[in-house]
């Protein structure tokens, strides 16, 4: 018998076991659903789910009575337009002061410290600061993602420009580099990768604060809608916005991870 | 025509000497090599010559100019080991050099300039023995291809001196024989004059023209950061001058 530590799954079994949670949470799922039901046909906390594919059919394929949209997808644009433009105006700020910060010993000492305390503001506590000084608007919610993701973006692009070894740096100085150079060829082309997997980290953090946002002041949005129906305990609703919330998530990170992996070979972990 | 003249050189960290009284000529197309017990001051030397550390004390010239206080193009390095760029492949490592010195702004280099950018480093690949590999990134290469690109690397723009800190340290004998040959080649290509600090006697007389030995001459047991090393021996050796 070999160690544990010395026995690996094979590729089918693999697949096989990495669906298995997943599996087996929604067959609990069905279960108790049924039960409960059973107990009680009022009952929302757990809806059937040919409730919820209903309920799924009418939000996305159906127009909304009052409006004449189709729910789901004006939610999913809003949420994703908000995340995709905070994310990106957070990944400029990261690069650009991140590889300052790195490269530039002046700026370091300047802003350094300065970037380090405003990471440490809760970004929820400012949210009404944010609602008071910039309105109920788009801009108070891109900039609340923004506060909260930006500064981990800078300080980690900071440490990592900061990691290159030095030999390099003074290699590209003795190859006539300038520091500007230096930046657009040496330092910033070995950040991409890096940029990406900072960003994959922030994602988790950008959902909640975009959710937070939409959950207070809105009127579309994913985290909006869950936060409306809440009211009616529209279990029906909730779950499927969640489970898609999870699914755009974990597809942003896929696609952010086959973007780095196909465009960064260099980088691939040996 | 590079000369290096080095007068009364003192260099110290923290009331710790690390170089004492260092003086020393070193005329043009000459291939010094460098040994010296650990902590004597070679790579602080080294680093001197480089213009990343600065001396105490004393003049260190470089055709009657004192040194520069940062690295710059006149004098290449090739380090043990991460001086190649991971994200460039082994032909762009070769061009950066050009395209910096051709291209201020984007260093990058278009159409003409390029091609004949292109043509400059694939003679110099050649010549290296690394044209199979003009594609791979570095991370793909052996220790003997990386230190040879390096060095290839630092060659392209025709540095006065180029240093060398311990560059074949980690290479199999069989390996370092081979870019002895090809140091060689290349010095007498250029003309340069090579600083060469290594570890290994017998590579510093079958390399250099001159070398020079880093040791103590005073040594206080009570505290032996009082006083540093300097050249105890400067020994001219026939050295692999090309005739001219």
């Amino acid at each position: 018998m070999r160690r544990l530590i010395n026995q690996r799954p094979g590729r089918g079994s693999a697949l096989l076991l990495s669906m298995l949670p997943f599996i087996i949470v929604v067959c609990a799922y069905f279960y108790y659903s049924h039960a409960r039901l059973l107990e009680n046909p009022g009952d929302k906390l757990l809806p059937a789910p040919a409730t919820i594919a209903a309920t799924l059919h009418q939000f996305a394929f159906e127009e909304d009575e009052r409006t004449g949209d189709y729910l789901f997808w004006t939610d999913t644009v809003a949420s994703l337009e908000r995340l995709g433009i905070a994310l990106s105006i957070s990944a400029v700020l990261g690069l650009s002061l991140g590889l300052a910060i790195g490269v530039l010993p002046y700026l370091r000492v300047t802003i350094a410290p300065f970037v380090a305390a405003v990471s440490l503001i809760p970004p929820l506590a400012v949210l009404p600061v944010l609602f008071i000084a910039v309105g109920l608007g788009e801009l108070a919610k891109v900039t609340l993602i923004v506060i909260g993701v930006a500064p981990l973006i800078v300080r980690d692009l900071a440490m990592r420009t900061a990691e290159l070894p030095g030999e390099q740096i003074i290699k590209a100085q003795t190859l006539g580099a300038s520091t500007w150079q230096l930046v657009i060829r040496v330092v910033l082309p070995q950040m991409w990768p890096r940029l990406i997997d900072v960003l994959r980290l922030s994602l988790g953090s950008a959902w909640l604060f975009l959710i937070a946002a939409e959950a207070i002041a809105s009127t579309e949005g994913l985290g909006y809608r869950i936060f409306l129906v809440r009211r009616y305990l529209a279990m029906d609703v909730i779950l499927p916005y969640v489970a898609w919330i999870t699914l755009l998530a974990f597809a942003m990170d896929w696609l952010l991870r086959v973007i780095r992996a196909k465009a960064f070979a260099w980088a691939a972990p040996q | 025509m590079t000369q290096v003249t080095v007068k009364h050189l003192w260099k110290e960290f923290s009331g710790q000497v690390v170089l004492e009284n260092v003086s020393l000529h070193v005329g043009d197309h000459e291939f010094v090599t460098i040994v010296g017990a650990s902590g004597c001051g070679k790579t602080t030397f080294l680093k001197m010559l480089l213009g990343v550390e600065s001396p105490s004390r004393g003049t260190f010239l470089i055709d009657g100019e004192p040194l520069a206080s940062e690295p710059g193009p006149d004098r290449g390095i090739v380090f043990q080991r991460y001086s190649l760029f991971p994200h460039l492949t082994v032909m762009k490592n070769l061009m950066l050099g050009l395209e910096l010195r051709d291209s201020r702004l984007f260093g990058r280099l278009f159409g003409a300039a390029r091609r004949r950018a292109v043509e400059r480093a694939r003679e110099l690949l050649d010549a290296v023995g690394l044209q199979t590999a003009a594609d791979k990134y570095p991370a793909q290469l052996s220790g003997g291809m990386q230190q040879r690109l390096s060095i290839a690397q630092s060659v392209i723009c025709e540095p006065k001196i180029l240093l060398l800190d311990e560059p074949f340290g980690a290479l199999d004998p069989g390996i370092k024989s081979d870019i002895h040959t090809l140091i060689l080649k290349l010095w007498n290509m250029n003309k340069m004059t090579i600083f060469m600090v290594t570890h290994d006697l017998q590579e510093s007389f079958a390399l250099g023209t001159r070398l020079l030995v880093f040791d103590k001459v005073r040594l206080d047991p009570q505290s032996p950061e009082a006083f540093g090393a300097t050249i105890t021996f400067n020994i001219p050796l026939k050295g692999h001058r090309s005739p001219q």
